[in-house]
């Protein structure tokens, strides 16, 4: 078996990239498809460190993306809840099917 | 196999498994908790690849902060005890097939791809480093994009107040 290399990381963050993108397609709660997005932006982290271990290890630049984009998924889930609980106040449910108000 | 591939394999088992459970399962709490472990699990990786700052910066983040807001906005919206519906067969089966599909073209990709791994001895991790480069303003240096996301966070709060405060006229 050979040693874990870049491939291994790559496998791996794909792996979590479609599992969210299967959750973002097959699910029908706001808070859910939040969920799926946190893991989708995961699978993004694990790749620039990755990169950033086996291509470039002299510099710590996939170290610094990854730290904004936690601090804007943590901006972006605030903001989404913030928008859901609203939406929940004046519909009565989260469901995708029901926030159709802006359909037309 | 060394203890450091055995570790990898865990932990990736870890990562899925708890990802695959936490975007199948028809309760919404298990599906958060589920999340939260897949959460560690990527953490530990980063401590793993040696990376313990960006390991600890996701256990506070998204552990600490992200899934305990998502729990509270479970709590909040949803009607106690009931599963959620579940999703229609034909929509499971062709997000299923797109899916797979999607994840073989990028695996097929990746291995045959050929990356130019560096030999390079690796710059060290530590927070002073960290600290220096996000505060730096020459080269490697990232103190614009640090000020931006220091205003965006900000404009993010003020956002979320504006949208989630409570209307007296209309309620």
């Amino acid at each position: 078996m050979s040693p874990i290399g870049l491939n291994h990381m790559l496998i791996l963050s794909t792996a979590l990239f479609f599992i969210g993108v299967y959750g973002f397609l097959t699910r029908r709660n706001l808070v859910t498809l939040l969920m799926s997005i946190e893991l989708i932006l995961n699978s993004v982290n694990i790749n620039f460190l990755a990169f950033n271990k086996y291509l470039y290890p002299e510099k710590l630049d996939g170290l610094f993306f990854s730290l904004f984009i936690i601090a804007i998924a943590a901006a972006e889930a605030a903001v989404a809840i913030a928008i859901i609980i609203n939406l929940y106040r004046s519909h009565q449910s989260i469901d995708v099917e029901d926030a159709d108000s802006l359909r037309y | 196999m060394d203890p450091a591939t055995i570790v990898f394999y865990m932990l990736s088992a870890l990562i899925l498994g708890a990802g695959i459970l936490a975007v199948t399962t028809r309760k919404i709490f298990r599906a958060a908790i589920y999340l939260l472990f897949s959460l560690t699990g990527i953490a530990g990786l980063y401590f793993w690849m040696q990376y313990e700052f960006i390991a600890a910066v996701q256990i506070i983040v998204y552990v600490g902060g992200i899934v305990v807001l998502i729990i509270f906005s479970i709590f909040l919206t949803h009607t106690g005890g009931m599963d959620m519906p579940a999703a229609l067969k034909s929509r499971k089966l062709f997000a299923a097939l797109a899916v797979l599909s999607g994840f073989l073209l990028t695996v097929t990709q990746i291995t045959r791809h050929s990356f130019n791994i560096s030999g390079k001895v690796a710059v060290e991790s530590n927070v002073r480093a960290i600290g220096l480069g996000m505060l730096g303003t020459g080269e490697g240096g990232f103190a614009l994009p640090f000020e931006v996301v220091s205003i965006l966070l900000l404009s993010a709060m003020i956002g979320c107040i504006v949208i989630a405060i409570k209307n007296p006229s209309r309620s």
